[in-house]
Formats: structure tokens, sequence, C-alpha cells
């Protein structure tokens, strides 16, 4: 991995009140790189992704993105820097009071200024890329299942075909078929489009397909990064009782009988 | 008691936001006048608050002008003045009912429902998807609200004043019988332009406050449908308040000689 990563965390510590979320993560990323964070829930794996796109502002640490630093970045700068990036977010976060092709296409509209017919074509091809009808570009968010919120999320976040795209659980909520048809995409985006892919998910078989790397978030930090091949013989407990989802092991869900 | 209690509360936690809410609005007043702009965001405020609102208002402008024609006859034929109904009426109305009843009036329809809105894309996490769209929650979501509220409110208080004048009349002739002419020239009597002007300026800063109220409490909502409540709450009593206060001082800065 040569030149300046297209990513990077050093030292990143986020709280909430009491609550220690992120407690020193270091990452890189390269350019055209696909990264996986795997994790239990609530460990801050989407607290990590929304501190890279400047949501939220960790109390120490720097993240960089093509050598620029975020944090503290002004909004006029970070307006500019988000061109660059397409986010999923983990509840779809659909504008409710837009139409479905509206909403994959506010991107092109609203950001990058293109017109409307234009952008149409685009929102109904990048729909179709996940499975949708164009019918459905006119229907409104709230007319949708789950499972084709999360979709239309999806084509959202790629139709202006960014250079970096975060997916936060991007088959949660879907049928394995359809789930195998988002894996296949996100690998074209990265494999084919060359972007940078930062994605979270709680599906091994996702994570094996679309990662080149794994990183595993646990306690405010990454206990393990490594090639997606070597998962299965890491040799850190934690990740071997994670991806074999035992209820035994060195990590213990906070649970009360 | 209650009531006074949820009040005071409501105003002290004003006072404390003070600092946040002077931080909001100068954001919010440079983003009104910085590109880009979005005039179809701004026609469809425009048209949510002017031309929704004139039912409610000019139900409210109507009935004010007669109950004050009524009130001022039965209290003024204890002197034999009967004859200022006129003028008590279209002074009334344009300085300080239609702006102040108007302005509550759009601040229960209008303040809410933008709270409830923006409150909404909030806890929904659309205003972080807006961002991550390199569009700016200000000048998209606030800036268009700031203005039309500006703009569209002295409309609205201008109707009334006219209806509010006009339902004096009708009961000034109906019912007081009055002569149609002379309660009219009485009308135009004593009335000068500066008694309108005071009230639309009255009405342009009370349209900004229930904007600033509606969209700085529904941006920083959270928690969920309950804290969408208590910004759409919190918003209607901030404003409402916010217009008793500035209606006093506007007033003394026209007519406290
Ligand atoms: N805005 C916030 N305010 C307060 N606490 C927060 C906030 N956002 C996240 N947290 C806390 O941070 C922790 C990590 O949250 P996060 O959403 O990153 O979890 P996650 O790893 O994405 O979990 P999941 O897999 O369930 O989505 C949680 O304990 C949560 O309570
Ligand atoms: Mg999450």
């Amino acid at each position: 991995m040569s030149g300046t990563p297209k990513i990077k965390l050093t030292d990143v510590h986020k709280s909430f009140g009491q609550k220690v979320v992120l407690d020193g993560v270091d990452l890189s990323i390269a350019r055209g790189e696909s990264v996986v964070v795997i994790g239990g829930s609530g460990t801050g794996k989407s607290v990590m992704l929304k501190s890279i796109l400047g949501i939220l502002r960790p109390e120490r640490g720097s993240i960089t993105v093509d050598g620029e630093e975020v944090i503290g970045m002004r909004s006029k700068d970070r307006d500019r820097m988000m061109l660059k990036f397409g986010m999923l977010f983990q509840g779809a976060a659909l504008f409710d009071s837009l139409r479905v092709w509206e909403n994959v296409a506010f991107g092109l509209i609203q950001g990058r200024g293109m017109e409307r017919a234009k952008a149409r074509d685009i929102a109904i091809e990048k729909l179709s890329q996940v499975g949708l009808a164009e019918s459905a570009g006119d229907l409104f968010p709230a007319e949708l299942s789950g499972g084709m919120q999360k979709r239309v999320a999806l084509a959202r976040a790629i139709a202006a075909s960014p250079e970096i795209i975060f997916f936060d659980e991007p088959t949660t909520g879907l049928d394995p078929i359809m789930a195998d048809v988002i894996n296949g995409l996100i690998v074209k985006c990265t494999r084919e489009l060359g972007a940078t892919a930062l994605s979270i998910t709680h599906d091994m078989a996702s994570a094996r397909k679309i990662a080149d790397r794994i990183a595993m978030l646990y306690k405010g930090r990454l206990i393990w990064v490594g090639p997606a091949a070597t998962v299965d013989h890491s040799g850190n407990e934690f990740v071997d009782q994670f991806i074999h989802g035992r209820a035994q092991g060195p990590i213990t869900m906070e649970l009360r009988a | 008691m209650d009531f006074l209690a949820t009040v005071g509360r409501a105003f002290l936690a004003f006072l404390s936001h003070v600092g946040r809410l002077s931080a909001f609005a100068g954001t919010a007043v440079s983003h009104v006048v910085r590109p880009p702009f979005y005039p179809r965001l701004l026609l469809r405020s425009m048209i949510e608050i002017g031309y929704y609102s004139l039912p409610v208002v000019g139900l409210t402008a109507v009935f004010t002008g007669m109950v004050l024609a009524l009130q001022s006859y039965s209290g003024f034929s204890r002197f034999a003045a009967e004859g200022a109904v006129a003028t008590v009426v279209v002074l009334s109305v344009t300085r300080e009912l239609a702006p102040v009843l108007a302005g509550l009036m759009v601040a229960g329809r209008i303040g809410a429902s933008m709270a409830a809105e923006i409150g909404t894309m909030r806890v929904t996490e659309q205003i972080d998807a807006l961002t991550t769209l390199s569009t700016n929650p200000f000048k998209y979501l606030v800036a268009p609200r700031l203005l039309a509220g500006l703009v569209m409110v002295p409309f609205l208080v201008l109707v009334a004043d006219i209806i509010g004048v006009f339902g004096g009349y009708i009961v000034g002739i109906y019912k007081l019988g009055f002569n149609p002419a002379s309660y009219l020239a009485r009308t135009w009597e004593y009335l000068e332009p500066l008694d309108v002007i005071s009230g639309l300026t009255k009405a342009a800063v009370f349209g900004f406050l229930i904007s600033l109220m509606g969209c700085y409490h529904g941006y920083y909502s959270r928690g969920g449908a309950q804290g969408v409540g208590t910004a759409t709450t919190n918003s209607v009593v901030s404003a409402a308040i916010m217009i008793l206060v500035f209606n006093y001082i506007i007033t003394a800065l026209y007519f406290g000689k």
C-alpha cells in the first residue's frame, strides 16, 4: 500500500457523556480497498462511520481523507468534501417528502446541479441495479417495505458514483438472494469502478464476499485487522467467537437473567 | 397553575438556550443571503404559510373586527362617543390585533408543523443524509422557511387588516345601525400610513420569529417521537412569548414617545 491512504484514522476517541464508545481507533484504508468492520451490536461501528463523515465530532484523534483533516472542518469545505462520499445509513434515512427517484437523484440534482430529466434517468438505472422497477420510482418511501427502502438508500448512496462509499449494514433486512445481489453490486462498485468502500455488517457471508480486509471493533478499539481470507484462522479468540456466533467465549454479553 | 409552570419552565429553558439560538439565527441568516438558493422550496414554504393560513387568519380577523365594533360601541355609548367606533376598529386592528392574533395563529399552525417536520428529519437521520449529499441543511431546510415567514406573514396581516375592518363594518351597519358612507369615512379619516406600516413591521418580525423557532426546535430535537413532540410544543410556546415581547418592543419604538 503506497501513497497517501484514502482514509486514515489515528487514535480516534468518541464518548457520549460518561459512555466511552471509541477508545483509540486506528485504521488506514487504501485507495480502491474494501474494508468491512464487524463487531457486536452497540460497539460503535455506526459512530465510527459518522465520525469520518463529520456528523459526529470525536474529542480526540485525527481523521484524514486524501490527507486532509476532517475533524473540525468548516461546513463549506465539508460540503465540497462530501462530493467524494456516498453513505448508506443503517436506518435508510430516505427523505420522506420526496419520491423514490428524487431521493436517488438528490445528490445529482442538489449536490451537483444536474438537470432533473437526466438525473431521473440515472436514478431509474440505479434503481434497476438494486432490483427495483421503474414504477417504484414514483412512489414515496413510506409506501415501500423495509428491505425496499434499504435498497433505495443503497441506490442513493451509489447514484453519483462516489470515490468513497460507506455501507452501514447493506444486507440487513434483505432475503438471502437479494442480499447476494447487493453484495455483487458492492463488489462491482469497488473492483470495477475503483471506489473505496467501508462497510459494516453482521452477515459473515456478506463480509467474506465484499471485503479485502476485515476489522473487528470491540470495546472501542479495533482488536483485529487482517485480510478477509485469513479471518477463519485469525488466531484471535474474540474474532473466532464472533464469526462462529458462539455465546460462550471471551466476549461476554452484558445480559442479566 | 400547571400551565403557568409549563410556560415558566419553557421560558427559562429558552433563556438558557439564547446563546445557541443566536448562533443558529446568525448562521441561518447568513445562508439566506448566500447562494445556492432553492426557489422551489421557497415557493412551497410561501404557499404553505401564505395561502393555507388564509382561512384561519381570515376567520380570526373577521370575528375580531366584529367583536371590537360591538365592544367599543357598548363602552363608548356610556359617554356618548359611539361615533368613534369606526376609528377604534381600524386603529386597533391595523396596529395591534391583526399582527398579534395572526402571528399567534400562524405560530400554532406553521411553527408547529416546521418543528415537527424538521424534528422528524433530525431523529430519522434525514438531516445527516442531507449533509452527506453535499446539501447544507441550513440552506435547504432553514433559509427558505425563514424567508417565507418574513415575507408571507405581512401579506397575511394585510389581508387580516382588510377583513378585520370589514367585520367591524358589517356589525356597525347591520347591527348598530351606522350609515355606511359615514362609517367608511370615519374609518379613513384618522387612519395614517404609519398605523398600517407599524403593523406590517410587526408581522415581518413575527413571521421571522415563528419560522426561526420552528426550525430551531426541530433542528435540535432528539430522542424519537417524544423529542419531536417536545420540540413542537416548545416552538409554539417560545414563538408566542417572543411575539408578545417583540410586540411591546416594536410598539414602544414606533409610538413610545
Ligand atoms: N447520538 C448519540 N447519543 C448518545 N449515545 C449514542 C449516540 N449514538 C450512538 N450512541 C451510543 O454509542 C454506542 C454505539 O452506537 P452505534 O450506533 O455506533 O452501534 P453499532 O456498533 O452501530 O451497533 P449496531 O450493530 O446495533 O448498529 C451505543 O451504545 C449507543 O448507545
Ligand atoms: Mg449501527
